[in-house]
Order: C-alpha cells, then structure tokens, then sequence
C-alpha cells in the first residue's frame, strides 16, 4: 500500500479519477473480487468520483457470505453437544443457519466464544481438558494457514481435545466457474490483496490468458484502488488483458511459499458448497489424511437435517454480480442488518450489507 | 491475608461486610459526610440548578493499560455530570462482587477510585456493597451516581446546534476500546496503547469559562463519535459533515482496527469531548483546550449544515462525502 501525506493523496485521487474520466470510452463492469474492497470502495466514496460509465460489481469475495447455511446448521447443532467448546472469528456469530444463529444459540447458553486468532484456542483447549473445542475454520487462502498452523501447533503439544470444522474455500476455482458458465459478464478484475499475498499472481492468470480479461492484485486504500480501475479502463481501452500487480510492497509474484508450505502440509484440495453458487470443483480444502483426527465430523458424528435456504434470498446472483443489492425484494424490508436472511446482509464485508448501510446516499450540496 | 477472597459473608451486612466496609472503603474514600455513617448522605447545595446521572460499569478485563474498572467508574459518572455544563461535587459507588474476588484487587480498585475522585474533586458520600453467589457476576460490577451544581450561564442542549457551528473533538479517538480490547484477547499491539480514561470536569470548565456559548458537550463514549454526532443531527435537526483529514487517530490505532475490520469512529473512549461552538468562537476554544492535557490535540474536525437534516456524511480523504450512519449492532471482529 502507497503511504501519502494528505494532500499528496487528493492530488493523487484527482489524477487517477481524471485520467479514468478522460480514458474511459465505453461502458465497463469492473468486479471487485473481494469484500474488503467492496467496503473500502463505498467508505472511501470512490463510486461517486467515478464516470457514469464505469460500474463497479462486487463478487465472490466474502467468505462469510458464501459460507452456506448447512455449514452454520452443523456449527450450531455441534454448539448444543455437551462439553463441546464453539470458537470463531466474530462476524460467524450473526449468520443465519436454517433456523438460527450461533448469536442466538450463546444467548441460549451455548458456550461460543469469539477469537481473534485460531493459536488462542490451543490455550481454550488446554483450559478445558474435559471439553472439545471446536474452531469454525472458515475464510479464504488468507486464514486458512493459521488454521493449518494452528492445528500443527496442536499436534506439536499434544493437544488431542482440538478440533476444526472446515469450510475453507480457494478463490481462483469460483472465478473459473463463474467464466466457465457464462455467469458473470465483467471487462475486468480487481484481485485480492489479501488472498494473492499468500498464492501469488500466477493463479490468476487465466483471467488474461484464457479469457481475455485484464485483472490487477491490488490493495485497500482508496489510491490502491483508484489506480487498479485506472489501470483496467487503460487496458480495456487498449485491447490488452493482463494480470498486473499494484500491491507490490505485499504480494510477491510467488506469494507466501511458508504460509503455502504450511496450508499444502495440512490441507488438500476438495469441492466444496458455495452459498449461491452451489458446488464447485476443487474450490474447498479438506484436511490431509495425517490430520483427520482434528475434524470434529470424525470425532463426533452428527446428523444435520438439509434444510433449504431461504426462497426469494438473492445473495447468489448478488455474489455474481449479477445484480445490485437493490433488486431483491427483500432488501431493506425483510433482510436489514439488524435482522440479516441472507449472508451478503451480515458481514460487513458483504456486498448488501455495504449497499444498505452506504447505497445510494449522496450528500447534498 | 494476602490471598484473601471475598466470601458471601461480606455482603451479608454483618461482621464481615463491616470489616470490608472499615477496612477498605472508609480509609479510602475519608470525608466528614461519609465518615457519619448515615443511612444516606446528608448534603448541602446552595439554590441551584443540578444535574443527577448514574451509570454501571461492566469491563473485561478489569484491569486494563491506563486504569481499571474503579477509575473508569469515577471517570464515567463525572464525564456525563461534565457535558451538562455541571461542576461534578458528589458521587455514590455500589459494588457488586462475586465470592472469590480477590481482596487485594478490591482495595486496588477502591484506591484506583479514590485516586480518580481526587483528581476530579468530587466525593464519594454514599455506597453499597453486594456480594454474589460464585458464577453469578463476572468479578466486579460497580454502580456510581453523581450529582453536580450547573454553572452559571451555561446551557448545554441540543436545541441550540445550527448551522455553521464547528465541531471540535479534543483528542485522538479509539485509544480505550482498542487497549481492552487488545488486554482481553492477548493481541500485542505495535506500540503500547493506553486508555484514554480520564475525568474531564477540569478541561471542560476551562473551556466554559473562556467560552460559555457552546452549544453542546458530548463524551463519545459507547458507540464512539459516530454515534453521538447521529444523535445530535437527529435531536437537532441538522446536517453534520466531518472531514476524515482531521480526525485524529493514532496509527496504531488505525493499524488494529484495519487488522480486525473495526471503524475507529465506533470506537469507545474514556477521556474525550465533543464540542459545538459558533465558528466565531472555535479557534479561541481550541487554543483553551490545547492548554489542558486532556485537550492537547484537539481540533476542528468538521460543521454543522442546514441541509441533510439528521444525516452525518463524511469527506473522505479522496474527496467523496460517504455517509456515517449509526451502528446497526456491536462491531465484530472480522474473518480477513
């Protein structure tokens, strides 16, 4: 990430913001792969200083939001087994399973706790001797090394009452599909910082190479941003597709080989249920044989009723981009923040909860 | 003595709760009215108006970089007597202990207590003290309420914002919730960060005194800036726009927040002001603030408009103006 002083960064967003003014000759659909550029893009204001005829659609990038409900109905059902310890990172808590949330079932005398870190449940785990602690493993290849450090850790110091339950899902596979089907119709791709700082670039470029569509790995803040959509509509404008890299001070074209080393160790690849986008090939991480023992579906069977998501939720096509928030009917009405039917409204992450909490507000004057 | 706990016996108002009483608050907190011992404090206030808050003090954990839960129970009650326009004089503590508290960490938190009220000069009159079965409360939980004399001439209500006052903040923002926060959940921070808990009686009339025409002093505590200036613009009936620019926020702070998806504008403090004045008067009202330590880096960080009535927008850095809404819920940590 650039650091600028203040002024520095207004005459930078003034360029960048002009130059894609001045470039931009055609409609264009930029897809911001990842939820915390879909914050950044709306708490930066960066949708009103672009032209009318660059838009701005969010994608697959939330990992709560594509966490399907099964997952959560296992979650709780393991959250009301005696002696079972739940753990997570906190914005799990308010996504709504079938029935209920893990918010809930706390309320109830669950006894969920929220971490900052997978590692602080290996202290949870040798405080409670008598009880299964359980970590929602769940998020993209950014937390899934700590998740695999975490039970490397455990095994290390002998800690047998540690579990996971994992939903952890690889971002690459579910821009293939979406490419593959024909689902989503964007000119280019703004790629996660995040995500890329551990895989690298190069599994994005198939973007370039198979589908013509020029894609940029870039950072969080608001020039990060504004010179990844320039350099798009540059591309774009020009015919050229490539995946270039504007988050150089993070993401190394080779990425993180520790933290990959450490993921490839413990986890192999696997299909895996997007909520919304069903299942997709070799886009999950299951744990490697050598580590089955801290899957708690090992441990401890149990048997979830599949219960469908809710009917008229549109988080699927809101997650391909395929329309705004703003076009489904419960937005705003049923699904609210407060009271979320869909996990696109619960974390702040999520494309609708940013709609409704920044949408289409202007200040006037 | 030195591992010594508290046994339900200290709140049973026999022997025990006697001793507890004798031994650690009276000392503590010596002043002729409690020193009587009455069932209620007997108190002598001129004709005036008063101002009469309470307020309950849950932390974990509770004891935290820059105070502990006996400070911040003094600092709090004191802090909303102050944003009435109030000289804080007199408060009551109630403490709701669990079995097992250990007695050391309660006479460090009662003289935590004293220490704050002292600086504050205010007295604590009045007490209580309960004692809970094991596993019913987390600890420590402490009640103060406060009474204060409003100062002449001053009237602090949200009728009197309008447009073209400035909004002045006195200091960084954050820095409380960030610090327990970081305590609670082990989380080393990249430079210490300590709470910014503090009784702000002293620099508000400071700034009464040199500018009795504000409109409005409001301590973000809860909720954070964000949520007290929806507030105001709701109560008041007017447009608040911020400049993101101006908003002091450590970049430690900054740092944490980025990390686990918080807005530092939600955040909790302890020890700042929020303060509206006519526009004429915000740059003599700065300059009184920066002579307090409680005020030294405060500044201008926005306005108050006619338009957008009830709205609270913010001018980014880059220049777009996004809206600051309310907090739909507690901020939670966020996966990446």
């Amino acid at each position: 990430m650039a650091v600028y002083p203040n002024d520095h960064i207004q005459k930078a967003a003034a360029f960048f913001t002009k130059e894609i003014d001045r470039l931009s000759k055609r409609p264009v659909r930029l897809m911001e792969v990842c939820g915390t550029h879909t914050v950044a893009i709306f708490k930066a204001g960066i949708r009103n200083l672009l032209p009318e005829q660059v838009e701005l659609v969010s994608g697959p990038g939330c990992p709560v939001c594509v966490t399907p409900s099964s997952y959560l109905d296992t979650a709780i059902a393991y959250s009301r087994q005696k002696g079972v310890i739940i753990t997570t990172f906190g914005d799990m808590l308010r996504v709504p399973g079938a029935k209920s949330t893990l918010s809930e079932q706390r309320a109830a005398g669950a006894d969920i706790r929220i971490v900052y870190s997978p590692l602080e449940c290996i202290d949870i785990a040798k405080n409670n001797p008598m009880k299964k602690v359980v970590f929602l493993a769940v998020g993209f290849e950014t937390t899934a090394p700590v998740a695999a450090a975490t039970i490397i850790a455990a095994e290390n110091a002998s800690v047998k009452n540690f579990f996971v339950l994992s939903a952890h899902k690889r971002v690459p596979p579910a821009l293939k599909m979406l490419l593959a089907n024909g689902d989503v119709n964007v000119d280019g791709f703004l790629l996660p910082g995040h995500v890329c700082a551990i895989t690298g670039e190069s599994p994005y470029h198939f973007l370039a190479e198979q589908y013509h569509i020029p894609a940029v790995v870039t950072g969080f803040s608001a020039i990060d941003i504004l010179q990844a959509i320039y350099t798009l509509v540059k591309q774009i404008e020009t015919g050229e597709a490539l995946v270039g890299n504007q988050y150089k001070q993070v993401v190394k074209p080779e990425g993180n080989p520790h933290a990959s080393r450490i993921l490839d160790q413990v986890y192999g690849k696997a299909d895996a249920v997007w909520r919304g986008l069903g299942k997709i090939a070799n886009s999950g991480l299951e744990l490697r044989s050598n580590y089955t023992s801290f899957d708690i579906t090992n441990d401890m069977p149990i048997d979830v009723p599949n219960q469908p998501e809710h009917s008229a939720c549109r988080c699927g096509e809101v997650l391909r981009g395929k329309i705004t928030p703003r076009e489904c009917l419960l937005f705003g009405k049923t699904c609210t923040p407060e009271q979320p039917v869909g996990a696109c409204m619960v974390s702040v992450e999520g494309t609708c909860a940013a709609w409704h909490r920044y949408g289409t507000w202007r200040w006037q004057g | 003595m030195k591992d010594e706990r508290i046994q339900m016996g200290h709140g049973s108002g026999g022997k025990l709760s006697h001793d507890l009483i004798a031994d650690i608050m009276l000392p503590a907190f010596k002043n002729p009215i409690l020193a009587e011992m009455h069932d209620g404090a007997k108190l002598q206030i001129q004709a005036a108006k008063l101002a009469f808050t309470t307020d309950s003090f849950i932390v974990k954990p509770v004891f935290f970089p820059g105070g502990d839960i006996g400070k911040l129970s003094v600092c709090g009650t004191v802090n909303d007597l102050a944003m009435t326009g109030a000289v804080p004089l007199y408060l009551s503590v109630a403490f709701i202990l669990e079995e097992g508290f250990p007695v050391q960490d309660l006479k460090t938190i009662v003289q935590s207590i004293q220490t704050a009220a002292a600086e504050a000069g205010v007295f604590i009159v009045t007490g209580d003290t309960k004692v809970a079965e094991r596993g019913a409360v987390d600890g420590i939980y402490i009640n103060t309420a406060g009474i204060g004399k409003i100062m002449d001439d001053v009237d602090i209500t949200p009728a009197r914002v309008h447009a073209g006052q400035d909004i002045i903040l006195s200091g960084h923002i954050g820095d409380h919730a960030v610090s327990v926060m970081a305590e609670r959940h082990g989380i080393t921070l990249p430079q210490a960060i300590t709470s910014d808990c503090a009784p702000l009686n002293g620099l508000v009339k400071e700034m009464l005194l040199a500018v009795p025409q504000i409109s409005i002093l409001r301590d973000p505590t809860r909720g954070g800036v964000a949520t007290i200036l929806n507030e105001i613009a709701s109560q008041a009936k007017v447009g608040i726009l911020l400049k993101e620019t101006a908003i002091p926020i450590r970049p430690e702070v900054a740092a944490v927040c980025d990390m686990l998806g918080f807005d530092p504008l939600y955040l909790a403090n302890e020890g700042k002001i929020l303060a509206f004045v006519d526009s004429a008067y915000s740059e003599q009202l700065v300059g009184v603030m920066h002579q307090h330590q409680y005020g030294r880096d405060a500044r201008i960080i926005g306005s108050v408009t006619a338009n957008n009535r009830g709205s609270v927008g913010l001018r980014t850095t880059i220049g777009g103006v996004r809206l600051l809404d309310m907090l739909a819920s507690d901020q939670l940590p966020r996966i990446c």
